[in-house]
């Protein structure tokens, strides 16, 4: 049991995920059950291994540094829940 | 003209270049099967009959003119991950709400491009984050297949795999030639499996994820479900493509995998890992995996025993990893830009409200595991681990295909299961990936193809795992095993039959907070 209520309610605010009292309680539990499995992980002697960051040995691809596409605010901006003028429209974040 | 449903893409593409009927004719056969089965099926979440006609109807004129493209007429259903330029994309998530993408997936427009027709958009997990089709915000979606038995058998529904639940179903009950799916921990593999159709997924990298939603971007790949191995080579060649948008996709021609698929696997080295013979493995995938090795022995290939120590520890690995890069590229699902925003007194307030009334049970707790592996102090203790391990992972694979070309294993560690049959404990819905997780970790292809059924008359597949952009090697295995398989298809086509279709029970905590109304309507697919 690694994870607590608190713990719970701290990454939930971190994930901006509301959750209701009783929807902790039950992620305690499950979320906890996951990290009891996944610490078998332990078992495993990682000294000699590098953490992989990319799959395929590839290097990343370069382009040309242009403009090449723009001019479509009205695109971007349709499927606003709100918008206004090409503008998102959110609730006020300063007084 | 039913029968046209029955064709596999290869037959169609002959019987239109013959002009025995045409793409229009073609096209409304499987918008009717759709109208019929869907109901029982649940497997389409829109159907896009208008698009799909436009396009079969500029399909014909250019086979009038004799300028046929490489998919000419051939119609497809698409996953709902892919965006659809003016068709509703969700990923089957309520925080996408009535989501319209104003730009076209790469790998749709290839498909578009080389000729093919768009039926509709195919349900799947939340977010490609499941097993069995249960999670997605439109109900779980039923396999055409049943169980058989000496009464008569029996009609609970079954789940026809996931994340790409929509896609396998869909292919089985002919109500697309062929569907593209997606695979981060087996999404394409295991549906494909247990409804006996045959899936790759690619080396990652082979097909563009630019316009697929993301879910763990490492992991991700694009790639095919389809009736036959020919058919699955067909899809990928057209999918796949060089793409200066995504910057991991790799600028390696496409081959022509058909041109290969005789060729069959004289002299092939067949690996077979010791590892996958998993404590309490059913009698019957070991012997399907037997047949499998015999079937290839006969055919000229010669079979070695060989060893991936870390095997069981790529799925708890896989569990670090994958919520680690969701709850990242989940972060953008706020409620400002798309989606579904429920208002609240400020803008902190407004994400969270919007978050936890989008995301599903299973979403909300793979973001969780995924925000707290990254947080402060953990880290390196869960992130860094998985990710060393990951490496240790890929050096077996490494180490293997010095030996032997391809690895031979069962596809999943059992036949399909009713719906709401595994729910409460979300790690024994994970074990249903244990054989194709560690091919994503990897990075390598896979592909499943069906070998038999089980005692209760269910598919069951076997998988190749390639080294990286062996894909043509897999192909000509594949047909191998289907060469001396065969195909299969469910007895009986009841999903015709509307009205009868099995009540499926809720999976607990899945796509919560639907009244029944709005369930029946996700039944019958809107027209968009």
């Amino acid at each position: 049991m690694e994870i607590d209520e608190g713990t719970v309610r701290r990454i939930a605010h971190l994930a901006r995920i509301r959750v209701t009292e009783a929807e902790a309680k039950a992620l305690e539990t499950e979320l906890s059950g996951i990290l009891d499995w996944v610490k078998q992980l332990d078992e495993v002697d990682t000294s000699g291994a590098e953490p992989m960051t990319r799959v395929t040995p590839v290097t990343l691809k370069r382009r040309a540094d242009v403009v090449n596409d723009g001019e479509m605010a009205d695109a971007i901006i349709k499927n606003a829940p709100m918008s206004a003028e090409h503008f998102f429209l959110v609730p006020k974040v300063v007084e | 003209m039913s029968d046209l449903t029955k064709l596999t893409l290869a037959e169609a593409r002959a019987g239109l270049k013959a002009k025995r009927f045409s793409a229009v004719e073609l096209t409304e056969a499987l918008l009717a099967a759709i109208e019929a089965g869907n109901g029982a099926l649940n497997a389409y979440v829109l159907a896009t009959p208008e698009a799909a006609l436009r396009q079969a109807k500029d399909s014909d004129a250019r086979l009038a003119k004799g300028e046929v493209r490489p998919l000419e007429g051939l119609p497809l259903g698409i996953k709902d991950l892919y965006c659809t330029k003016g068709h509703r994309t969700t990923a089957c998530s309520n925080v996408l709400g009535e989501f319209i993408p104003t730009y076209e997936s790469t790998v749709t427009q290839n498909l578009w491009d080389a000729g093919a027709v768009m039926l509709g958009k195919l349900n799947c997990d939340e977010f490609a984050m499941g097993s069995s089709n249960e999670t997605s915000r439109f109900g779980p979606v039923v396999s055409p297949w049943r169980r058989q038995g000496a009464n008569g058998g029996s009609n609970v529904g079954l789940v026809p795999g996931g994340s790409s639940g929509g896609s396998s179903a869909a292919v089985a009950a002919d109500l697309c030639l062929a569907a593209t799916a997606t695979d981060t921990g087996g999404s394409i593999r295991q549906p494909a499996a247990i409804t006996g159709t045959v899936g790759i997924k690619p080396t990652y990298g082979r097909c563009s994820r630019w316009g697929i939603v993301a879910f763990a971007s490492s992991l991700d790949q694009a790639g095919p479900i389809a009736k036959t191995v020919r058919d699955a080579a067909i899809m990928l060649r057209h999918m796949a493509s060089p793409d200066p948008r995504d910057s991991t996709c790799v600028d390696v021609p496409v081959p022509d995998y058909e041109a290969g698929l005789g060729d069959g696997v004289k002299g092939l080295k067949v690996g077979v890992p010791r590892e996958y013979r998993v404590d309490g493995m059913p009698r019957e995938i070991e012997d399907l995996w037997q047949s499998g090795i015999a079937w290839l022995k006969a055919a000229g290939a010669t079979i070695h025993d060989v060893s991936l120590p870390h095997t069981k520890y790529a799925l708890p690995a896989y569990y670090i990893v994958a919520p680690a890069e969701c709850s990242s590229n989940l972060a953008r699902y706020d409620g400002v830009r798309y989606g579904a925003r429920q208002p609240g007194a400020d803008l902190t307030e407004t994400y969270e409200a919007t978050r936890a009334a989008g995301f599903g049970a299973e979403v909300r707790r793979r973001v969780l595991i995924g925000t707290y592996v990254l947080s402060a102090g953990y880290y390196d203790a869960y992130y860094i681990k998985a990710q060393k391990v990951r490496t240790l992972i890929r050096r077996d694979f490494d180490a293997v295909f010095k030996t032997v070309d391809v690895l031979l294993t069962p596809t999943t560690p059992g036949p399909a299961f009713g719906i709401g049959e595994v729910v409460g404990d979300p790690i024994q819905m994970y074990l249903n990936d244990i054989f194709t997780v560690p091919v994503n970790m990897a990075g390598l292809p896979g592909i499943s193809v069906p070998a038999g059924l089980s005692s209760e008359g269910t598919p069951l597949g076997l998988q190749l795992i390639g080294a990286p952009f062996a894909e043509g090697t897999l192909f000509r295995a594949a047909q191998t095993i289907e060469d001396v398989a065969g195909r299969f298809s469910p007895p009986e086509p009841w999903w015709h039959a509307r009205g009868v279709a099995p009540e499926p029970r809720r999976a607990g905590g899945a796509a919560a907070g639907k009244g029944k109304a709005a369930k029946r309507q996700a039944r019958r697919p809107a027209k968009g």
